[in-house]
């Protein structure tokens, strides 16, 4: 492993111009996760029309691979249906715990392929999962919160 | 620059003394030299210490202080000649050390004589004599400082909450010292006749500030308070003879001083010792037990339930009677004035390559007097976890985080930084490959 298969250019390029930064108006649920070992946080927001995700919003501090890993989740999974962002969360997360083993898939994660040489520094995965981690938080709280409307 | 580091005064031959250490032979990613600069996380280990562990069990293995047979006397005298020679190495007699798992366990078996000693009185059930020393009452303070490692932190909270005591601190000025004089988190309105426990760290894992110890502990027991010293720090670095710092408690781990893991120090006062509640209860530290009811063993023995990690206790003796070897290459100091004396001409070098670098900020003592060998810093436009990962790839082993000091990060409004800590293996070529690997972070994230 070297560095440049670590901080691929499409990782220190959205680490430098983030994609969907800062939060936004209106959402459904909010989350803020921390990753407690180094301190990196991140506040999601997510606005739901029916199993549509329409907004992710974000705002955090953190290293190069949580805050380009946040504007990448902004760009995969807006304007998606919820269940197909699931399945590219699940993806996503399966690559990330693959210690280098699992074979990406373009086709469902898009510049989240970035990410594939994360998996081979354990404990840089946390950092990449944390956004990720912090939307299925949010899309749980919202799509409850939905529920509960629809029922009432 | 090179002129700069053959001019330091005091240290000790490195070379030789990491051939003692086979893990520092390895090489790291890409076949780079291994240069360890985290030994405040934790220390490598000489084969002196690994061949002490070794020999107990090839040789006199047997549960420490139960059975008759010749194995278990061995084992015993060995065991108990380790807590000799630990305790001669602090100015301490041997009955005032209790072996714990960490820093983290000596610590919180402080903690629980307080909070076990208000729920027992609670309940009106048997104290030793002398424990209203150790019952806490709603508005009853325990100060810790803003530099606390979460080690000496959290069990007081948890104090706190347990008994309706009140923590307050002190806090710590931009340099990274205790500010005592400041008027409103100061020594004195902060340390008061409400104060029972003064609970802090005699060096900063972080900042590497030595704080001043005696003159908090004597305003402490000027209010007859209890103070606790978190040595984790200082005792693998510098000499500490507990019979003159004026404090109570002192508790340090075995794995940063050379020693094996799963090893700690508790020193008390033997009168307070006394007077304490066990911690963990069980086996071992019992007088007599009937059904409904037990007493309890006299001190160290209260303290150390159930059969006790024999074989790491004899590690950190060969650890200590290998730093009380070492001596400096111009043969002007020994033992643990000699490892101080090393990392002092480390720490100042360090300190002058690094302010050297344009975008590196160290956070702490930018001055080597009154400091230990933890320099954290943070390099602009380069979060810690990238600088560190730079780092790595270039065999530079530091940490980065918070280094459980949460609060203190919090104070200097950073996130986290990059820390390295020095140590008898290290020389100036280590600060040299560091001051190197960070200006490669900074060319590779294009900050310069
Ligand atoms: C200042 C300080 N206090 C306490 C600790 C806790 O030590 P341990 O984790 O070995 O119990 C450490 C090290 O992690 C430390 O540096």
């Amino acid at each position: 492993m070297d560095l440049e298969s670590l901080y691929q250019e499409i990782i220190l390029d959205h680490y430098k111009n983030p994609r969907g930064r800062g939060l936004r108006e209106p959402f459904d649920a909010q989350v803020h996760h921390v990753n407690p070992t180094c301190g990196d946080e991140i506040t999601l927001r997510v606005r739901l029309d029916g199993d549509q995700v329409v907004d992710v919003s974000y705002d955090g501090q953190g290293c190069s691979i949580s805050q380009a890993s946040a504007s990448v989740l902004f760009e995969q999974l807006t304007d998606q249906s919820i269940s197909t962002d699931l399945e590219t969360a699940d993806a996503f997360l399966a690559l990330m715990q693959g210690r280098g083993h699992v074979e990406p898939d373009e086709d469902v994660l898009g510049d989240a392929v970035a990410f594939a040489g994360v998996a081979k520094y354990p404990a840089r995965v946390k950092c990449a999962l944390l956004s990720w981690m912090a939307w299925k938080d949010a899309v749980a709280q919202s799509a409850s919160a939905q529920a509960h409307e629809e029922n009432s | 620059m090179t002129t700069m580091s053959s001019q330091l005064n005091g240290l000790l031959d490195v070379e030789t003394v990491s051939k003692d250490f086979p893990i520092l032979a390895r090489t790291v990613r890409g076949g780079n030299k291994l240069v360890y600069l985290d030994s405040g996380a934790t220390s490598q280990k000489p084969n002196q210490v690994l061949d002490a562990e070794r020999g107990f069990y090839t040789r006199c293995n047997a549960a420490v202080h139960r059975g008759a047979h010749l194995l278990a006397e061995e084992a015993t005298d060995a065991y108990e000649s380790a807590r000799l020679t630990i305790a001669h190495f602090l100015g301490a007699v041997p009955r005032e050390l209790v072996f714990t798992k960490n820093a983290t366990e000596a610590i919180n078996l402080v903690a629980y004589a307080f909070s076990n000693a208000t729920a027992k009185s609670a309940h009106g059930r048997a104290l030793p004599d002398g424990a209203d020393r150790f019952i806490l009452a709603p508005g009853d303070e325990i100060v810790v400082t803003q530099m606390e490692h979460h080690a000496n932190l959290v069990p007081w909270q948890e104090v706190c909450d347990k008994t309706g005591a009140v923590l307050r601190w002190l806090t710590v000025n931009d340099e990274g010292r205790l500010d005592l004089d400041d008027p409103e988190h100061g020594l004195e309105s902060v340390i008061t006749e409400r104060t029972r426990v003064v609970a802090l760290t005699h060096q900063s894992n972080v900042l590497g500030t030595i704080t001043p110890v005696e003159r908090i502990a004597q305003a402490a027991h000027a209010v007859g308070a209890i103070v606790v010293l978190d040595s984790c720090q200082s005792v693998p670095h510098m000499p500490v003879d507990v019979s003159s710092l004026g404090v109570d408690f002192v508790a340090f781990s075995g794995h940063k001083m050379l020693g094996p893991s799963g090893i700690g120090v508790l020193w008390g006062r033997y009168e307070l010792l006394e007077s304490m509640p066990p911690f963990l209860s069980g086996g071992s530290m019992i007088e007599t037990v009937h059904i409904d009811s037990s007493t309890f063993a006299a001190p160290p023995q209260r303290f150390e339930a159930g059969v006790p990690m024999a074989a790491q206790a004899i590690g950190l003796g060969a650890a200590v009677d290998y730093l009380n070897a070492l001596r400096s290459v111009d043969g002007s100091k020994h033992g643990m004035a000699a490892v101080s004396a090393h990392e002092h001409a480390l720490t100042t070098y360090a300190l002058e390559r690094l302010t050297e670098i344009q975008g590196v900020r160290v956070i702490g003592p930018q001055e080597a007097h009154d400091r230990g060998s933890a320099v954290s810093f943070v390099v602009d436009g380069i979060h810690a976890h990238d600088v560190g990962q730079v780092l790595d790839e270039m065999g530079v082993e530091v940490r980065v985080g918070h280094h459980c000091a949460w609060p203190l990060h919090r104070r200097f409004g950073v996130a986290a930084t990059t820390r390295a800590t020095f140590y008898v293996y290290n020389g100036p070529s280590d600060v040299d490959a560091l001051a190197e690997a960070i200006v490669a972070a900074q060319k590779f994230f294009k900050v310069i």
